[in-house]
This record gives structure tokens, C-alpha cells and sequence, in this order.
């Protein structure tokens, strides 16, 4: 029983170790050298356009926020990015995209009821986000089944010892 | 094997706040004022949401607390002091902390009809809710009118039918927190059956000088889950022979070997869909899903709203019925189709708590400085009572939301893998075949990682 107990234990931290390292450890993957890049971004009530902006891990990226009817922000998630543009003065920001992934862009000033929503999205690649993902969930499906299927036939047996 | 569980009133202070009288009322005189501050802001104060106390503090704080805390580790413990029954709940008493002679109550007292029993009328009003919420969530005078129908309609509820019959049948709210209230690791259950069985009195619920009888129409020795029981510890302060008590036990426990019911099933449907739409919509990039959502009665608003209820009523639970039927299909099982579609579906209960967790992490901490803000100017009339009216917006964890959040739904797939596997065990069906049911839930969880990675 101690045993198993023992058993459980490890593959359940064994599972969480794993699990957190498919999401966490950083990939030998290769992408296209740094580069400078531009983005024209226009906001209105309670949308950007574009949507989502792709760039590459190490660009140097300028983003141009032009506002169509109010006065928009735009903040990005993760990197301490934050400027305000009205209509007719755009405002500008320049910075190195040194984290991949998907990053939520976001309406910094109060613009009306939908403003906590006013979202876009920065991905950086390589974005290995879906196949860290997948393997996370993978990982934890099995090591989950794995414990619980322990702790069952544990409890087969001693309510087969009990009979 | 019984569940291993912890008997918290055997500590003598823990059972004598358990016991007051002065306990719910307690708690429910910190609520009130904020929940009055809520209706009094959203209908006098700014139009701008994340400016006015009424949508922070109900749609962001109070939220919060109650998702990713109360439900979770507490259980229904936020029904013991929600202020939304409470005036009913003292017309219908007539006394806020004692009770009267015998505990009688001052209502017409009718039955709720048989026929519309269980929590189908809940499933339909969280749906109806969750359609507008788009509005609801953002505009404060409509989110003040929401809150006070629902007093409305439970002090009226009060006053003819018996007891707690709004929380127990109608309430949006108590129905998921019923629901999710069954992974919590509390209890509230009797120590000894056959005591009960053989008190004649059942006090605990009818009623005695010391307390009221259950209001929420539960016998307490037949608990066998948190779904029903509003944890208002009426029944440990009516109960003579000291044999109901408040449990710690293992998450999830309730779930172990579910008696499933249909529509029990479909709010594990419903509660689970509307965390993914709420995600794609509200917090996704799409600017032309929030715009429909938004946008009342026009034709985009009826292509969402026909999508939403499609999703909800018809998709998802269609998809978990093939996943089933596979699983039958691979298991060569006896249980019977319909059986093994509403029993399984309890599994979505640990993923869809997860995935509601998820989805307010990704929005709570980002908002959560829209707090301080209206504390000090809960109107938005620019008053500035504690300095803090002009600080400005901030986000916090943002960089680790993400993470947190992927945490978070892999901790509900493993819950689900757990009450998948548990209830095979049950109905001696082979592990293996429920291999289509447990892709199911992982294929959720991707889903939902995908929209926040």
C-alpha cells in the first residue's frame, strides 16, 4: 500500500515537473534574422485594426497607433508598453520583441462601455504556444490516468482483502 | 473505500460561530451595503463601466472572490451571506437573527410545482443572463436593473412560496455555484445516519425554537451532495443531538460516484460552452464578435444569439453524446446510452470550473486596478475619498497570466481524467473505453489554451 501511495506520489509530481517543463523550456528553434518593423495600427470603438500583429522574436518593431474616433490606448501584455493616440495625433513606439509568443494588446483609456474588452493580439514568433500546449495536455492526461488508475486498483485490493 | 474526511466542529470554536445565530447575519451585513452601493451607482452614477462601483465591484471583484476562491475551496459558502434573498428571506421571517416562536415563517408557503423542480429554470436563466451579458457586464444602469429584478423576484418568491424556493429553483447563480460547489473541499453532512433516522422529531427540517428548517427544502441525512445545500448551518444549530457537522475532505469527492440527472448534465454543458464563448468574444481579438454580442436586437446580435444557444444546447452536448456513444462502442457496455451520457458528463464539471477560472484570470488581475479607482469615486461624480480616484489603470501579472491560466486548465483536465475514470470504476465498464470521453475533455482543455496562449 506504502508503496503505491510512494508510486502515486512520484508520478504526480513527475507529471507536474514535465508538464511545466513542455510549457516553460525554451525551444532550439531557429526563425529568420531581426529585422526592422513597421505597423500601422488604427483604433476605433472597440477595435484595432489590424487585429493581431506578427512579428519575429528580436524584430525591432515601431508600432504607429492612429485613433479614428476618441482617444484609444495601447498597452501590451508583458512588455511595459503603454501610448495614447487621439484623432489627428497619432502616437508612435518603438521596442524589441524579445519574448515570443501571444501577447494581448489593449486599450489603455477609458473609451466607453466595451473599453475592458478593446483587445488585439501580438504574436511573436516562433509562437510554439499550440505544441507546447498540445504536450502539456498530453502529459497530463496520461499522468493523471496513471494516478488515478493506481489508486484504483489499490482500492480494488484491499476491498478484495476485505471480502 | 469511504472518503477520508475531517470533522472541522469537532474544534470548539469553529462550532461555536457554526452554531450563532449572529452568523449569517453577519456576513451578510458586510455584503448589503456593497451590493446596495452597486444598485445605487449603477442607476445614479457614470455611464462608463470601468468607472462606476456597480460594474467593478460586482463584475470584476466580486467575481473574482467567488470564482476563484469561494466556489472552489468553499463551496456554496457565498450563498450563506449573497444579499439577493436576503430582504425576502427577513419579510418572510419576520426577525433578522432570531427566530420567531417555533420558527415560523410569514408566507403563503405554497409548494413549487412539481414539474419545474430541479434546476432546469436555473439552466434557463443563466442562459438568458449570459445572452445580454455583453451589456450586462459593461453598462451599469442595466447591470443595477438585472440585480434588483432578482431581488424582486426573490422577495416575491418569499412571500408565496415556502423557504429559499428562489435560490433553490431560480437563481442563475446558485445553479453553477451548486454545481461546482461539488468539488469544494467542505461538506456539510450528518455524523451518524441512523441517528437521524430514528430522531422523530427532524428539527433539522421542520424547525425549532432554536433555528429554521432547512431552507433549502433538504433533509440533511439525505445529503450526499454539495449541489443543494446552501451551507447556512441552520440545520447544526437545530439539530439536538449534535450530529450534523461541517467536513474538510478531498476535492472533488462528491464526484466520485455521481447519481447523474439531465439537467444537472446540461449545466455542466451550459457552463462549460459559455466559458469558451465568453473567451472567443469577450476577450479574443475579434472585434466583430463583441460588436454582435453587444448590439441588441440587430440582425448581427440574432446570428450570435441562434449561434450561442446552438452552442450551448445542441453542439456541445451533441459532441459529448458521440463521445459516449464511442466510449460504449469500445467498452461493449450494458449501461444504457442515456445513463452514460449524463453520468459522464459530470467529468466537465472539474474542466469547466477550471475553464470559468481561466477565464477570469484573464480579465480580473488586468482590470483589477479599476478597484481602486472607483473606492474613491464609486459614481464617477469626481469625488476622491481615499486619494485613490486619479491612480491610474495597471495591469497586473499580465506577463503571467497566460501561464496561470494553462495551469489552471490543466489542474481541470486532470480533475476530469479523475471523475472520468472513477465513474467507469462504478459501472464496472474497462478503463480504456473511455478513452474518447477523456479526448473530449483534453481537446476542451487545447481549445481553451489556445485562445489564451
Amino acid at each position: 500500500m506504502a508503496t503505491r501511495s510512494r508510486r502515486r506520489i512520484l508520478i504526480a509530481m513527475l507529471t507536474a515537473v514535465l508538464a511545466m517543463a513542455a510549457l516553460l523550456v525554451p525551444l532550439p528553434v531557429g526563425g529568420p534574422p531581426p529585422q526592422s518593423r513597421a505597423v500601422l495600427i488604427e483604433a476605433r470603438s472597440f477595435a484595432y485594426q489590424p487585429a493581431t500583429i506578427h512579428v519575429n522574436r528580436g524584430d525591432r518593431v515601431t508600432i504607429d497607433l492612429m485613433s479614428l474616433d476618441a482617444v484609444h490606448g495601447l498597452s501590451i501584455d508583458g512588455y511595459g508598453v503603454n501610448i495614447n493616440a487621439e484623432p489627428g495625433r497619432n502616437a508612435q513606439v518603438t521596442f524589441v520583441a524579445d519574448r515570443e509568443g501571444k501577447f494581448k494588446m489593449r486599450c489603455s483609456v477609458t473609451c466607453g462601455a466595451l473599453h475592458p474588452f478593446m483587445i488585439g493580439e501580438m504574436v511573436v514568433a516562433p509562437h510554439t504556444a499550440v505544441a507546447r500546449s498540445l504536450l502539456a495536455t498530453l502529459i497530463v492526461a496520461v499522468g493523471a490516468a496513471g494516478v488515478v488508475l493506481l489508486r484504483l486498483s489499490t482500492e480494488n485490493n484491499h476491498d478484495n482483502t476485505a471480502l | 473505500m469511504t472518503t477520508p474526511r475531517f470533522d472541522l466542529t469537532g474544534i470548539p470554536i469553529v462550532k461555536k460561530v457554526l452554531v450563532s445565530r449572529w452568523l449569517q447575519w453577519s456576513l451578510t451585513a458586510i455584503t448589503l451595503p456593497f451590493f446596495v452601493l452597486a444598485i445605487l451607482a449603477g442607476l445614479f452614477g457614470t455611464p462608463a463601466g470601468n468607472r462606476n462601483f456597480g460594474i467593478v465591484f460586482v463584475w470584476i471583484v466580486w467575481w473574482a472572490v467567488l470564482i476563484l476562491l469561494l466556489v472552489p475551496f468553499a463551496g456554496r459558502l457565498w450563498c450563506t451571506m449573497c444579499p439577493l434573498p436576503a430582504p425576502g428571506e427577513w419579510l418572510q421571517r419576520r426577525a433578522l437573527v432570531q427566530p420567531r416562536s417555533a420558527a415560523r415563517l410569514y408566507t403563503l408557503g405554497l409548494k413549487w410545482p412539481r414539474r419545474l423542480r430541479g434546476i432546469w429554470l436555473q439552466n434557463a436563466s443563466f442562459l438568458l443572463v449570459a445572452l445580454f451579458s455583453a451589456v450586462i457586464l459593461t453598462t451599469p444602469a442595466v447591470s443595477a436593473l438585472v440585480l434588483l429584478l432578482f431581488v424582486l423576484i426573490a422577495v416575491g418568491t418569499s412571500l408565496i412560496f415556502e423557504r429559499r424556493t428562489f435560490c433553490r429553483y431560480l437563481c442563475p447563480v446558485g445553479g453553477f455555484i451548486g454545481l461546482y460547489a461539488q468539488v469544494a473541499p467542505v461538506e456539510i453532512r450528518v455524523k451518524n445516519y441512523d441517528i437521524c433516522v430514528a430522531h422523530k422529531e427532524k428539527t433539522c427540517y421542520v424547525g425549532s425554537n432554536a433555528g429554521y428548517g432547512c431552507p433549502w427544502l433538504v433533509f440533511p441525512a439525505a445529503l450526499d451532495k454539495n449541489t443543494y445545500c446552501g451551507m447556512c448551518t441552520e440545520c447544526l444549530k437545530t439539530c439536538p443531538m449534535d450530529n450534523i457537522g461541517l467536513f474538510a475532505r478531498p476535492f472533488a469527492a462528491d464526484l466520485m460516484a455521481p447519481k447523474g440527472r439531465l439537467d444537472e448534465a446540461y449545466k455542466a454543458f451550459i457552463m462549460l460552452t459559455c466559458a469558451f464563448i465568453y473567451s472567443l468574444v469577450l476577450l479574443g481579438p475579434w472585434a466583430s464578435l463583441k460588436e454582435a454580442a453587444y448590439a441588441v436586437g440587430s440582425a448581427s446580435w440574432w446570428l450570435y444569439a441562434v449561434g450561442f444557444l446552438t452552442a450551448n444546447l445542441i453542439v456541445t452536448p451533441g459532441l459529448f453524446w458521440l463521445c459516449t456513444a464511442a466510449a460504449r462502442r469500445l467498452g461493449r457496455a450494458g449501461q444504457a446510452a442515456r445513463q452514460a451520457f449524463i453520468e459522464h458528463s459530470y467529468a466537465l464539471i472539474p474542466l469547466g470550473l477550471a475553464a470559468w477560472a481561466a477565464f477570469s484570470l484573464g480579465f480580473v488581475f488586468i482590470n483589477l486596478s479599476y478597484a481602486w479607482q472607483v473606492m474613491s469615486d464609486p459614481f464617477g461624480w469626481g469625488w476622491n475619498l481615499f486619494g485613490s480616484a486619479n491612480w491610474a489603470w495597471t495591469p497586473y501579472l499580465s506577463g503571467l497570466v497566460p501561464l496561470l491560466q494553462a495551469i489552471i486548465l490543466l489542474l481541470g483536465l486532470a480533475g476530469a481524467v479523475s471523475v472520468v475514470l472513477h465513474t467507469a470504476r462504478v459501472h464496472g465498464v474497462a478503463y480504456a473505453s473511455t478513452a474518447p470521453i477523456i479526448g473530449f475533455c483534453a481537446a476542451c482543455t487545447l481549445v481553451m489554451m489556445w485562445l489564451y496562449m
